[in-house]
């Protein structure tokens, strides 16, 4: 054991906090926006784009994001892009989140009552112009709470990116078990700090959810 | 141009199917230790004794807000440093198990909450005793009402095995990392063992199914009943996915 | 004649709220004894006090010689003399009809499965359910799920029967065949305590009707006694066809 944990590996450890936030909300609100054409096309009256949208789900869904990270990074390096790392996790983490996003929000809006879907028709609004001052609106409050709930596994799942050698915090904190080898220590206080990040966010999802549930009763 | 080349991988394919085995094995294993944890701690963190469910909280927040690569490295370098080497195998087990034991049990606790007061006052009216009141009439239903989510989570594990490749476990990950630095076939062989994974998913969504039908004849009963009646039977009792998932 | 169940001056409160201010009344081996009076007069809490599904704050509970009220009471035992049926049936609903009778029968009297299976088919029999031994509860109409219900503490033969409001969920056309059930039980000597609505029918199948009022025994009397009310309270409540 050389050294011990000084108060600069602790600099270095949080500075790598930042990143993984950078990371998390790089993915978020592109999964989001990419999640959000995933619904639509999911829910789309044309058969072909639904099964389409089906199966990029489906196929996202099954595969580890592990094994999509590496797909992204090698993918873009063998067609000639060097890349930092920061762009292939972002890109795969992005890709990953529009599959569960998208999902997720299909559910929201396949869960809102079909008289109200029948109620704007027969004001003759187009299927759009529903869902965007009707449908989605009322989707909203229910899609909170898995959403929020998603945020916190992008959170976590972006300690993967320090497999392809992005500095956030988990990589950060394999750097300093490296030379100093105080695993309990490190990874305890990495662990801790992702607590601290998520812990917030998923008790605000679950207050969301109880909130939810008690008016529906 | 670059075109992909699939034929350098043509001679793996049996190391490819062993690690799709032993991803199979560490993830059946995994669920089945995991799956007894997590009614344990669901029972335990309803017992009205407050340090116990003080401590079933702290372990199931402390797992559903930490990410699993964090929890293996702790697990298998931290039992290091104190001289225990496990076989990466069986870290690796372990490090899962521990995880669904968390999401399987917060999974039940909501199954067996939604189990109607009545019935267990009607239980302990007929003198079932607490043991037998808990299997029979809480805990049998539930599994049933949950058993989506439950299996979904399963599923998620499963994704989630591919992380202990970072400790040099042996599964179908590890493999292709293997594979990959022998070829220089990065690509295909990544694109490879998706497929596996996608396979693999559904070999066990396709027991899940099998085992459900098994299991719940009653839902079974109710099916073909409404068949033979040419109605649609009712699935009002059923609890998606409301709980988050996620184990990476 | 011997007292099954004995009930001596008990309070119950929960919280701030005094739901039974001194209740006292006994019921005789065979009898049958409807419990009437208004939601919030306590009619239903001093029947769950007598299973131990509440506990009492003063007073005494004896029923068949075991005392309800003592803290050290064997639940098990009182359990095998008392059954009771709840207003909202609360069959077990992944077990099939037959094997929600079969449960208790099993695991708690030990017995094997084909005697359980005899027993079972017998109380079905009786209240003419035999035909829907493997059908699940969800497919049967809430008056059968009741009588399923009466089945399932009848097959454990208990000493009492205690019913809580069992036809109040009940549409009026489904009613009926509950009644029945519950009339044939008494005829057969069954010692019975129902809290009820259906005044028709206590006047004419209870051998005492007990009426109470703000968590007291307010008047006691067999059916004449809804023909002649003595008090103000059980005429106001009577004329609101409560």
């Amino acid at each position: 054991m050389s050294g011990g944990f000084t108060s600069s590996h602790l600099v270095y450890l949080v500075q790598s906090i930042g990143w993984t936030l950078v990371l998390s909300v790089l993915a978020f609100v592109l999964g989001g926006i990419g999640g959000f054409c995933v619904m639509l096309a999911r829910i789309s009256p044309r058969a072909w784009l639904s099964r389409a949208a089906l199966v990029y789900i489906e196929a996202i869904q099954g595969i580890p994001l592990l094994i999509l990270l590496f797909i992204v990074y090698f993918g873009l390096s063998v067609y000639g892009y060097q890349v930092p790392a920061l762009v292939a996790a972002g890109l795969a983490l992005m890709v990953y989140s529009s599959a569960y996003l998208g999902d997720i929000w299909r559910g929201c809006i396949e869960a809102m009552p079909k008289p109200q879907w029948e109620a704007s028709e027969c004001l003759s609004l187009t299927r759009w112009q529903t869902l965007r001052l009707v449908i989605i609106p009322q989707a909203m409050r229910l899609a909170l709470p898995p959403t929020v709930g998603f945020l916190v596994q992008l959170i976590k799942m972006t300690s993967l990116a320090s497999v392809i050698g992005f500095v956030e915090l988990t990589r950060a904190g394999q750097i300093i078990n490296n030379s100093i080898f105080q695993p309990f220590l490190i990874f305890g206080l990495v662990g801790a700090f992702y607590f601290v990040l998520c812990y917030p966010l998923s008790r605000w999802s679950q207050s969301m959810e109880n909130k939810l549930n008690v008016s529906n009763r | 141009m670059f075109s992909l080349d699939f034929t350098p991988l043509l001679p793996y394919w049996p190391t490819f199917l062993l690690g799709a085995w032993l991803t199979l094995k560490m993830t059946c294993v995994a669920v089945f230790f995991g799956l007894i944890l997590g009614m344990l701690v669901a029972f335990a963190k309803r017992a009205k004794v407050p340090v116990l469910t003080r401590v079933c909280i702290l372990y199931i927040e402390a797992v559903r807000n930490t990410p699993f690569l964090v929890q293996i490295f702790l697990l298998y370098f931290g039992l290091a440093s104190i001289g225990l080497r496990m076989p990466t195998f069986a870290a690796a087990a372990l490090a899962m198990t521990i995880n669904i034991g968390a999401y399987a049990a917060e999974i039940i606790r909501a199954g067996l909450e939604s189990v109607p007061r009545g019935q267990i006052e009607a239980a302990e009216c007929l003198g079932l005793s607490k043991w037998r009141i808990g299997w029979h009439v809480m805990l049998q239903p539930s599994i049933e009402k949950v058993y989506p989510a439950l299996t979904s989570q399963f599923l998620l594990m499963m994704q989630a095995s591919a992380i202990a490749s970072q400790i040099s476990a042996e599964e179908l990950t590890a493999v292709a990392n293997t594979v990959q630095s022998d070829t220089f076939r990065s690509l295909e062989t990544y694109i490879v063992v998706a497929g596996l994974y996608l396979v693999l998913s559904l070999i066990i969504k396709l027991i899940a199914w099998a085992v459900g039908e098994h299991l719940f004849k009653r839902r079974r009963a109710i099916r073909l009943a409404a068949k033979r009646a040419g109605t649609t039977p009712p699935d009002s009792q059923r609890i998606d996915t409301v709980i988050p998932g996620g184990a990476a | 004649m011997s007292a099954i169940v004995k009930v001596g001056d008990i309070h119950k409160s929960f919280g701030s709220n005094h739901v039974l201010k001194g209740v006292s009344f006994e019921v005789n081996k065979g009898e049958m004894i409807a419990v009437i009076g208004a939601s919030g007069s306590g009619k239903s809490t001093a029947l769950r006090c007598i299973d131990r599904l509440e506990t009492i704050d003063q007073g005494q509970i004896e029923v068949c010689g075991i005392r309800v009220d003592d803290p050290k009471v064997d639940l098990h035992l009182l359990r095998r003399e008392v059954g009771i049926v709840f207003q909202s049936y609360n069959l077990f609903p992944h077990l099939t009809v037959e094997e929600n009778i079969m449960l208790a029968l099993r695991h708690v009297k030990k017995m094997s499965s084909d005697e359980a299976r005899r027993i079972a088919m017998n109380v079905l029999e009786q209240v003419g359910l035999a035909q829907k031994a493997d059908a699940y509860p969800e497919q049967l109409s809430g008056g059968q799920q009741q009588r399923v219900a009466i089945a399932r503490s009848l097959a454990m033969s208990p000493k009492v029967m205690l019913f809580d409001e069992v036809t109040s969920a009940l549409d009026p056309q489904l009613t009926g065949e509950v009644l029945r059930v519950m009339e044939d039980l008494a005829a057969d000597g069954m010692t019975m305590l129902l809290v009820t609505h259906e005044m028709a029918f206590a006047k004419r199948v209870a051998d005492r009707i007990i009426y109470m009022h703000q968590g007291k025994v307010w008047e006691v009397g067999d059916g004449s006694m809804l023909d002649a009310p003595r008090t103000p309270e059980l005429r106001a409540f009577l004329d609101n066809g409560l």
